[in-house]
């Protein structure tokens, strides 16, 4: 047995916040051998990131190291002075941030960002590193390997950036890399470029890396082994296909179970009734510039429509122009049967009641300086006239209509609750208008998985007691299979197919919505490889190519 | 300039054996092994400036008045320095154990900087309410049978006079009465400027960030235009319009100048609160509430404005010194608050002569100094609060 290239024995980390020391990682032992992937997961707060972080001998500010060893090829990281450490850190141990966009100097081209580690590190002059980079960037398969260095980080996309990144980690050829959720940010179809990028680049250069992430399918492809986190404990840690095919813990398994959820058929709807929401034959323009061409679409109600598509597609744009805040360009919305006015500001109280919204980011939702009582308590006021005593008994009951205990959370502020409870706090106050229609805008993409489930079972539950209607913008299919009763999927401003859920997902599809199909990982370890061989290989260049 | 080269390197020397000598004395503690040169050069430069402090510190208190002279005002600055330390500290200490629950907890968390800008801020307000008690002397009184320009300090070997402890002014009008008056002149006033500033720009600036368009427009080339103009040369023209209109309208002269002060120092709050406007107008929960159909009072003070409260609150501190200033440099120019009215910036203005004996009559020169000094305080007091105070509400939002 040759020595395992990373391994750390006991560490502890505690973080700060006001004032005092609390645990993040209660001791945890993580070996790593070369060539081998690790994947890391968990919920967030579980102190993943911490952990990879901490496998370089790194903290950020407010954490401390507080008992243990990190040990990266017989250096023991924790004792060794910075000068070592310099040695080390991305020359043999690289770093792969979760958000490249904001991990890149927007005023340096991507060229110059790539080469600074190798010769700083004194690996390869200046000439061999460009032409080293340019050959990473064509084994990430990304467009025009030769230009694209030569561009400043804002002109390429968000899935070329993260496989930028990839390339710059390599670029001393490291022994391990620590991949920090290099994909939760991009698309399901960009996903898959650069999973399949960083795959490949992985295998051939037989690097070690420890690949974090709260997405099951998505460590099932990289990983070989897989270790579990919750709170800052290990649940269990074994081989992959192990690990997916027979979890031993029951927390292991309610992940697994996460993407069950799914809500009986509801009865067809009634011939000629008329539908809370018909979007019919809309246009709609930025400036001059058009976004939705003729989008049409019913929903009646206690039902629920998903509209799918990739980021761009123009599905928060036809939810902005229902919600008035976008008047359409032509066509019209009618609400009831009525026609809304294509302004906001034009339409009665009555109106602005009837149609309430859900945000995708709960921090900005919500204002961070009201309490939860008040921030709820202001729609029942000001649409429902109720005061004093009436007022509080009715935002209690909207509490605990969201599962939230009322005397614990009346007085908290937004930045006291998690992002699960500050999601249940937006439905809460979009309730509290009692609403006909609520569009929820990628509401659960910001959460993680069980939180995810949590909220949606609890969205189906309140449409079965209060007969909503929901128009659900999501770019994840899973979300659609579990809550949805009809689908349209949209594709740059266009309508590319709808109908009813059962139909959309049964053969045969658009291309598109194929392709948006065959893109949601699964949790099958031999899911991409198929997924490729299926689609070529070359085909996801073609895809990235066709994207500029 | 030689010998000062020699000098840098003899430090850079001393920095090497210094982190040399704790490398050894601690066995490589990672502290002294990781410690760059920089660092090490920064410890021994700091403790140089701290040996040559003391050293001069003795020298102030030389009995051979021409050496001692010399070093008058830095022994002055450095007892001083001590002096407020560790009235901040004891104030703090009594902060913790008498009062509320809530008011010690907030002394418990509050660094020395602003409990001593805290204590200055309360000494200000009680010395500005009960001016009328507190001085000794009417500030517009000449005390008859007193000499004018007594020194200050009260020692009459060196001219002074114990009954007039900070000396009395050209015309023989007790120093320490006007001071005092003056902080209810010179503070009471540059406060309400202020208010009124941060009244006007805060509610143009938000309206503008929310309504945008042509009234956001109309409202920031206005402010262009103002702020075009050098302000205090703007002050001043405009100051000497008002005093012809003053005695005509029966308005006291004061009152214009709280006006066109506030009006010109709303412009910097009026691009301050735009811009923090504009930041919070593009969240979600300002859509929530346009779409809820909220009228524009309780988007702007419900909504918008708590949220801005923190960078407003830094800019209050600052402008309320600015303002301040303003004030002392109108009055030091001759059209700010007339005479015989006590006020800091005339009194610099009136006793700067002195500030030509510094060299061999310090404390004669110390007239000018102490309403000089009496403005730097509350500057100094009043940001040091406004940073604290940012410090938490930027911690809050975490």
């Amino acid at each position: 047995m040759t020595e395992p290239l990373l391994k750390m024995r006991g560490v502890k980390l505690e973080g700060r916040s006001d004032e005092v020391w609390s645990p993040i990682i209660n001791g945890i032992d993580l070996t790593l051998m070369r060539g081998e992937v690790l994947g890391l997961i968990g919920e967030s707060g579980a102190g993943k990131s911490t952990l990879g972080l901490a496998a370089m001998g790194y903290t950020r500010d407010g954490v401390r190291i507080n008992a243990g060893t990190v040990e990266f090829d017989g250096i023991d990281l924790l004792a060794a002075s910075a000068a070592t450490k310099r040695n080390l850190l991305g020359k043999r141990i690289a770093y792969v941030a979760q958000s490249a966009a904001a991990s890149f100097n927007p005023a340096h081209r991507l060229m110059d960002q790539h080469v600074e580690g190798p010769v700083q590190h004194g690996v390869m002059s200046r000439t061999e590193s460009e032409s080293d980079a340019i050959e990473l960037y064509r084994k990430l398969r990304l467009p025009d390997p030769e230009q694209i260095g030569f561009r400043y980080p804002h002109q390429v996309s968000g899935g070329q950036l993260q496989r930028a990144m990839t390339a710059m980690a390599m670029s001393c050829r490291p022994d391990l890399i620590i991949f920090d959720e290099p994909t939760t940010a991009l698309d399901v179809t960009t996903q898959i470029e650069v999973l399949a990028s960083i795959r490949d680049i992985v295998e051939q250069f037989n690097t070690a890396a420890i690949y974090i992430t709260h997405d099951l399918a998505v460590v099932a492809q990289m990983a070989d082994r897989i270790k579990v986190l919750l709170k800052g404990d290990e649940v269990e840690t074994a081989d992959t296909r192990t690990m997916l095919a027979a979890p031993t813990q029951e927390y292991t398994k309610s992940l697994w179970a996460v993407r069950s959820f799914q809500r009986p058929r509801k009865p067809a709807v009634i011939v000629g009734a008329v539908p809370v929401i018909s979007v019919q034959s809309v246009d709609a323009r930025y400036g001059t510039t058009p976004v939705l061409h003729d989008v049409s679409f019913d929903l009646h109600e206690g039902r629920t429509v998903a509209v799918v598509g990739e980021s761009g597609s123009g599905k928060s744009t036809a939810a902005r122009c229902i919600a008035g805040l976008l008047p359409p360009a032509a066509g019209q919305i009618l609400l009831d049967g009525q026609v809304l006015p294509p302004d906001y500001r034009k339409r009665s109280k009555d109106q602005l009641r009837q149609v309430q919204m859900i945000y995708q980011m709960a921090d900005t939702a919500l204002n961070p300086r009201m309490s939860v009582g008040r921030i709820i308590a202001r729609p029942v006021q000001f649409y429902l006239g109720l005061t004093g005593a009436v007022k509080r008994k009715r935002v209690d009951q909207l509490l605990e209509q969201i599962e939230m205990e009322p005397t614990e959370y009346y007085n908290r502020l937004p930045s006291e609750l998690s992002g699960g409870q500050k999601q249940r706090i937006g439905i809460a106050r979009a309730l509290a208008a009692e609403p006909k229609f609520i569009i929820c805008d990628e509401v659960t993409s910001a959460l993680d998985q069980l939180v995810a489930e949590g909220i949606l079972r609890l969205l189906a539950k309140l449409q079965d007691d209060l007969h909503l209607s929901y128009m659900f913008i999501t770019h994840d299919l899973a979300t659609v299979r579990a809550i949805a009763d009809e689908v349209v999927v949209m594709k740059d401003g266009r309508v590319v197919e709808r109908g009813p859920k059962d139909v959309m997902f049964k053969p045969p599809h658009d291309p598109y919505t194929e392709l948006l199909l065959s893109s949601v990982p699964e949790m099958d370890p031999d899911w991409l490889t198929n997924l490729l061989a299926e689609r070529g290989v070359d085909d996801i260049g073609g895809a990235a190519v066709d994207k500029m | 300039m030689m010998w000062f080269a020699i000098f840098l390197v003899g430090l850079a020397a001393i920095a090497w054996a210094f982190r040399f000598a704790g490398q050894a004395a601690t066995g490589k503690a990672p502290y002294f092994r990781d410690m760059t040169f920089g660092v090490a050069y920064g410890y021994v430069i700091g403790a140089a400036v701290l040996a040559w402090l003391a050293w001069a510190y003795m020298q102030g208190r030389s009995v051979d008045p021409l050496i001692a002279n010399k070093f008058f005002f830095l022994r002055i600055a450095i007892e001083g320095f001590i002096i407020c330390a560790i009235a901040a500290w004891l104030f703090r200490l009594l902060g913790r154990a008498v009062g509320t629950g809530w008011s010690r907890k907030m002394f418990r968390s509050m660094p020395l900087t602003a409990s001593f800008g805290v204590l200055t801020i309360l000494i200000y307000a009680v010395l500005a309410i009960f001016a009328g008690v507190l001085a000794p002397y009417g500030q517009e009184q000449i005390i008859p049978g007193v000499a004018a320009n007594i020194v200050p300090g009260g020692d009459p070997a060196l001219g002074g006079n114990p009954d007039f402890p900070f000396g009395t002014d050209q015309i023989g009008r007790d120093i320490l009465s006007r001071l005092i008056y003056g902080a209810q002149n010179t503070v009471g006033i540059a406060f309400a400027t202020t208010l009124l500033a941060f009244f006007l720009g805060g509610t143009f600036g938000f309206l503008a960030a929310t309504l945008g368009g042509w009234l956001d427009q109309l409202l920031s080339r206005a402010v262009d235009v103002l702020m075009a103009i050098p302000s205090l040369i703007f002050a001043l023209l405009l100051m000497t319009i008002a005093s012809v209109w003053a005695p005509r309208t029966g308005i006291p002269l004061t009152v214009f100048m709280v006006l066109i002060i506030a009006v010109i120092d709303s412009t910097r709050v009026f691009r301050l609160a735009r811009a923090v406007g504009q930041n919070i107008v593009v969240m979600d929960y300002i859509e929530a509430a346009k779409l809820r159909g909220e009228g524009m009072g309780y988007l702007v003070f419900r909504e918008i404005l708590p949220n801005a409260t923190a960078p407003l609150l830094a800019e209050f501190g600052l402008r309320f010194c600015f303002v301040f200033l303003t004030i002392a440099a109108l009055s030091f120019l001759g059209v700010g608050i007339q005479p015989p009215l006590a006020d800091w910036g005339t009194m610099v203005r009136d006793l700067g002569g002195f500030v030509n004996y510094a060299q061999f009559a310090p404390l004669a020169a110390t007239a000018p100094l102490l309403a000089a000094g009496a403005i730097a305080m509350l500057t100094i007091a009043v940001n040091f609060v406004v940073d604290w105070m940012l410090q938490k509400s930027s911690g809050l939002k975490e």
